[in-house]
């Protein structure tokens, strides 16, 4: 998408004014259905944009400053990824009593209900280790919730959301990913919602630099793996990513998307590939009969991948040392079972192991070369391919320091997948 | 070809798929064993290439003046036509599947008498598992050559001397295959081998190369993966597979993830977000063909998006794409060629490679071949002994022959003399010599295949007719009929099967089955017959000439170039008069030619130029046919330009083709006319009047392929006047030539459907006068 009026000039680069445009856009024609929820005789304001917005219901984080509205509870950012649903939920810990009590019951039920379980329906479940705990967002303190479950679902989250009667809230839904278009229309007739659609890749980035900024509860969110090239060795360390830039930031979901990032708002997507997190779950689903990403991962863990690819030696019985390859690299991912033979002997674990070898080294290698072709030093890999995924990261820091002669150096982050939906909550805060 | 027909039934009665012997007489395949030598072999996982050096023994005509020692006998011809064999060196490959390795082998040995050949040198992947069963069967020593080394060696060579060999592929065009000019400088280069993994290779200069990358995800994953995922073992199946399959079901696209709303991240809502996104569920089936599809577009993706990547790293726009994964599949280059474009934003071309199969066996070749110096030399393929680019994808011609059970050969000539471009040549890498591209052109491709086939009766005839006293001469002119029969058939399948299809190449490719079967020059003796009568008719036309005044002349003189040009035997309107009435001569033709103004009529401004101008320095003139043309048409004309003072070179075919005149016709012709004439006798003497060979031997002109000895003397010289004369040099090729100095382009067209297809009628003129612009 080419967009206008941008200080940094790059082409793909994203545009906080047009950005600014679409929220305002997105947010205008959500007063009149909301506004049939409005509680007889309430005022309506008027916001900058002149669009009509209703004012909170008895101010719970609405209180008018000015001619501003500060937000309303229920703070939510939202990542509807091709997989995954990605959801951050601020709980405010800083409610006074008289809030408490004025706090409405189908909000004070949705706080419950999330800060209470870990896991909601048969698939939502909430990444307790990634809560951040005393976090201050404007002006208000609170616990970051992370919730992740299937896209699939969302039709059932939509449904949910109805029935708890969300759309009274009359909180804004700030929602990334591109399920925040394809879903858009659900959320408008089923639940009565209006979604304000946030471009993801700002979102990303956004969130990035925010989770980096305010640490993880007094860790580094930022890590690296020290000698990436010796497994005796290796260890995961923290990294100081306070001067970030430039960075290029691979975000692995169900496909890769690459951007190289030179300063907070001035980015742009290098290039993506569709082999991704889909694709070695995809892949799995069909080679093994598995039916889980954690399943998937659990029996690439046990596999040899090696029976599966063809590796230098086997073609060249050692190094190929007229080309400098040497002879544990793998010559053609998959290539030994072009044999009936050797397609007979190999495990379903075997097969797993193999994909994800094949899909981490390929994401390393574009990540690579957009480095070199962008010249920049520091890749940084996010996204839910990587959770629970240390094979992969472990890989793709070797990968990158190998193949680069130590020139690269691959940093991971700890929240890998929420970021679009931190950026999408942020983008709630800063818009309102 | 020539494994699937050629001689109709010969000996392929009563075998079966599982017959692993030759079905087609060997001798076909493996032609010339007897003085081969230099043997190389490059074995791949499912075919065998083999290549070796030999020399072919031909029969050439060769014009000699009669001894001048008895002056008083009167010979009633100029000179003397003699029958000589001459030897010429020639490169043979052969392609087959590793099946046949052993009754290859076996035929080899049986066959290979006279060599002295110790060491046969061997790459490619397989070339390990079969040493020693080459080295039991032939008796000779596997030398191994390094794979990468050898496929570099071998794409120099063919890029360097194959017109024509490489080409972009657009399947959604008319012209699938579009053909590119030779650039004068090949390198730098990219060239990304994909076989079971993904070789990326920088070639900066003939002997300097560095391997820059690769990937892991190359045939052996679309092979061994697609193998698993579909239960289908061959690879060629699998393909078959993906050419059936919607990619759609499997993969999950922008649009699946945004709706129907997707004009974020400006990504088409086709474009694949996730390879086999839509297969991550346990609870559905997907089929093959929708799986084999989704793999064969994610693994060209990839390769295409790494290629893009390495390519803008080292700043390079032109990248070859070869091993088996794309060997032949016009699927696989499909998608290679959409990747490439998609990831690159059109600034790089993907292109491929006629003879790339053959490329690992050509260097290795070369590399055996070092102390024979190939690469000093010119080669030029020869078009009756190669196969011509074959599909074996079975959904691009259903008629296709499989690829099991046959033999693809490719044979390449080796030239006597070096080759180059007209230095007098505006742009060599965008000079294209020929004017209508007929595998773009239906309509003309059709007029022309079937011209050709109607004039081959008559061809066959002549060609026996003009040896007499030969025996053999008439089976050898069916044979010859039969093969160039089946080469048209072929065209008319596959018209790409040769580089761009155009009239000179199927002039060429019938000069080359002529020279196959023992028929070097059918014409020989009407040249020398009409050679004969034209001599005898010069001092009168000089007269005449002589008689007129400055500006009657010029236009007499260019009248008598074009009419001298309406005597053309290759023209199948010309031929008809000339056989049936005898006495068509040089005024009959005069008064067929047409009337001015001209078809295509600039004479005026070149009558202005040499009114008003300085004479010419020196003009290059290209001749076209013996006899009347080039003795009362072109002598007249160059003596004018002798006497005001213009050098001239005149260039002369060095083989003969149809009835042009030859570089040593000419020599004897200058001689008899200079004995008659001053001016051109005393040029001679001065060196003013240069006679110089092409290095051709076709009827139509390729000014990029030039005897290296013609440009140098073009040079010396200071050449500022290019003469092109004849259907076959100035107008199917060199119509549009640009060149650095003046030009004229001239001939009579002498086809009905040409003339009204450029606007006119048969013997319409065309003169065209050319100043380059500044």
């Amino acid at each position: 998408m080419k967009k206008q009026g941008r200080e940094h000039g790059s082409e793909v680069q994203s545009n906080r004014a047009a950005r600014g445009r679409r929220l305002h856009s997105a947010l205008g024609p959500r007063t009149s259905p909301s506004s049939r929820h409005l509680l007889p005789g309430e005022p309506l304001l008027r916001d900058r944009s002149g669009s009509r917005r209703p004012r909170s219901p008895r101010g719970l984080g609405g209180a008018v400053d000015g001619e501003r509205i500060k937000n309303v509870f229920p703070w939510f950012g939202l990542d509807i990824g091709g997989t995954l649903v990605k959801l951050v939920y601020f709980e405010p810990k800083d409610i006074t009593a008289e809030e408490e009590e004025e706090e409405v019951e189908n909000l004070k039920s949705i706080r419950k209900y999330l800060t209470s379980n870990v896991a909601y329906g048969s698939t939502g479940i909430r990444d307790v280790h990634l809560e951040l705990k005393d976090l201050t967002l404007c002006g208000r303190k609170g616990n970051l919730h992370f919730i992740r479950f299937p896209t699939h679902d969302m039709p059932a989250f939509i449904q949910m959301g109805s029935q708890k009667h969300f759309s009274s809230l009359h909180t804004t839904l700030c929602a990334t990913g591109g399920g925040a278009y394809k879903f858009e229309q659900d959320f408008r007739t089923m639940g009565d919602l209006q979604l304000c659609k946030l471009d993801e890749l700002d979102c990303l980035i956004k969130g990035v630099l925010y989770i980096d900024s305010v640490g993880f509860n007094g860790h580094s969110e930022c890590y690296y793996f020290e000698n990436p090239t010796d497994s005796e060795k290796c260890e995961k360390l923290p990294f100081n990513l306070e001067n970030p830039y430039p960075l290029l930031l691979v975000n692995i979901g169900s496909g890769v998307s690459i951007l190289a990032v030179y300063s907070k708002d001035n980015y742009k997507r290098v290039t993506g590939t569709s082999l991704g997190g889909g694709t070695f779950f995809g892949l799995c689903c069909l080679l093994t009969g598995c039916s889980t990403f954690e399943e998937a991962l659990e029996m690439a863990s046990r596999g040899d991948s090696t029976k599966v690819d063809k590796l230098v030696r086997d073609i060249y019985g050692g190094d190929y040392e007229r080309f400098g390859l040497p002879g544990w690299a793998v010559a053609s991912s998959f290539g030994n079972m072009v044999s009936k033979e050797k397609r007979e002997s190999v495990s379903k674990e075997d097969l797993a192991r193999a994909t994800l070898i094949t899909i981490t080294n390929n994401i390393g290698s574009i990540a690579r070369m957009c480095a070199l072709n962008e010249n920049i030093n520091r890749v940084v890999f996010v996204g839910n391919f990587l959770r629970i995924n240390t094979i992969s990261m472990r890989l793709l820091a070797y990968a990158l320091d190998y193949w680069s002669k130590g020139q690269l150096k691959a940093l991971f982050l700890e929240h890998e997948g929420y970021f679009g939906a931190v950026g999408a909550l942020l983008e709630l805060l800063d818009t309102a | 070809m020539a494994a699937r027909g050629g001689r109709g039934g010969g000996g392929s009665s009563g075998h079966c798929s599982q017959d692993k012997s030759i079905t087609l007489p060997p001798d076909e395949i493996f032609r010339n064993l007897e003085n081969a030598k230099c043997f190389a072999i490059d074995i791949g996982g499912s075919l065998t290439k083999l290549a070796y050096y030999s020399t072919v023994q031909h029969k050439v005509a060769r014009v000699r003046s009669f001894d001048h020692s008895g002056k008083d006998i009167e010979h009633e011809s100029p000179y003397e036509v003699t029958v000589q064999e001459e030897i010429t060196a020639r490169l043979h490959f052969i392609k087959f599947e590793n099946t046949y390795i052993e009754t290859c082998l076996d035929f080899i040995k049986d066959h290979l008498v006279n060599t002295e050949t110790k060491v046969i040198k061997a790459t490619g992947g397989g070339a390990y598992k079969f040493k020693d069963l080459i080295e039991k069967k032939l008796g000779l020593k596997v030398d191994k050559e390094d794979v990468m080394t050898c496929l570099i060696k071998g794409c120099n060579f063919v890029l360097t001397n194959i017109p024509h060999e490489v080409f972009a592929y657009q399947k959604d065009s008319d012209t699938e295959f579009r053909f590119q000019t030779n650039h004068p400088n090949i390198f730098p280069y990219l060239l990304v081998n994909i076989g079971s993994g993904v070789s990326i290779v920088k070639v900066e200069m003939e002997d300097k190369f560095e391997w820059i990358g690769g990937s892991s995800i190359g045939g052996g994953t679309f092979w061994g993966l697609g193998a698993l995922l579909t239960k289908t073992k061959k690879f060629d199946e699998l393909l078959q597979l993906a050419s059936k399959g919607q990619h759609t079901n499997v993969d999950m696209l922008v649009k699946d993830v945004y709706g129907g709303a997707y004009q974020t991240l400006g990504l088409s809502g086709n474009l694949i977000a996730s390879s086999f996104g839509k297969s991550a569920t346990a609870d559905k089936d997907f089929s093959k063909e929708d799986m084999a599809k989704s793999l064969l577009h994610m693994i060209s993706n990839d390769i295409g998006q790494l290629a893009c990547l390495y390519a803008k790293l080292h700043n390079l726009d032109k990248i070859y794409f070869g091993g088996f994964f794309i060997r032949g599949h016009p699927v696989t280059m499909r998608t290679i060629t959409y990747s490439i474009n998609f990831f690159s934003k059109g600034e790089v071309q993907a292109l491929f490679l006629r003879h790339e199969g053959y490329l690992g066996a050509i260097g290795a070749f070369l590399k055996g071949a070092e102390q024979d110096n190939p690469n000093q030399y010119s080669w030029g393929e020869n078009y009756a002994g190669s196969s011509g680019l074959m599909s074996t994808s079975p959904d691009l011609c259903p008629m296709q022959r499989t690829r099991s059970g046959t033999f693809d050969m490719f044979e390449m000539d080796r030239l006597e003399r070096p080759l180059v471009n007209l230095p007098l040549l505006q742009d060599p890498s965008t000079y294209i010599p020929d004017t209508v591209d007929l595998t773009d052109d239906a309509m003309a491709r059709k007029y022309w295949l079937t011209c050709f086939e109607e004039a081959l009766d008559g061809v066959a005839k002549r060609a026996a007719a003009s040896q007499p006293d030969s025996i053999d001469a008439v089976e050898r002119a069916e044979k010859f009929q039969q093969k160039y029969w089946n080469k048209l058939q072929t065209l008319r399948q596959q018209p790409f099967a040769y580089g761009t299809l155009t009239v000179r190449s199927l002039l060429d490719t019938r000069e080359h089955c002529l020279n196959e079967f023992n028929f070097p020059d059918p014409y020989s003796k009407i040249k020398q017959k009409e050679n004969g009568i034209a001599l005898k008719c010069f001092q009168g036309v000089i007269e005449s000439l002589d008689s007129l005044d400055w500006k009657e002349r010029q236009l007499a003189l260019v009248k008598g170039l074009l009419a001298g040009n309406v005597f053309d035997w290759g023209a199948k309107a010309v031929s008809d008069v000339l056989e049936s009435e005898t006495q068509f001569g040089f005024e009959e033709a005069k008064s067929k030619l047409q009337e001015r103004p001209w078809l295509e009529d600039s004479y005026n401004e070149w009558l202005d130029r040499l009114k008003e101008g300085p004479p010419h320095k020196c003009a290059l003139i290209f001749a076209d046919n013996s006899g009347i043309d080039i003795i009362l048409g072109v002598f007249p004309f160059v003596r004018e330009l002798l006497s005001s003072g213009t050098e001239v070179i005149l260039a002369c075919n060095s083989g003969p083709a149809l009835n042009d005149v030859t570089y040593s016709e000419s020599l004897i012709v200058t001689e008899k006319i200079a004995a008659m004439d001053s001016v051109i006798q005393s040029a001679l003497k001065e060196e003013r009047l240069l006679l110089v060979q092409t290095g051709s031997s076709s009827p139509c002109l390729d000014l990029s392929r030039l005897d290296k000895g013609l440009a140098v003397l073009v040079r010396e010289r200071k050449t500022d006047l290019v003469i092109i004369e004849g259907m076959g040099r100035a107008i199917h090729t060199n119509y549009y030539a640009a060149l650095k100095c003046e030009s004229l382009k001239l001939a009579v067209i002498k086809n009905s459907w040409l003339a009204e297809r450029l606007g006119g009628k048969i013997f319409s003129v065309i003169f065209k006068y050319e100043v380059p612009r500044e």
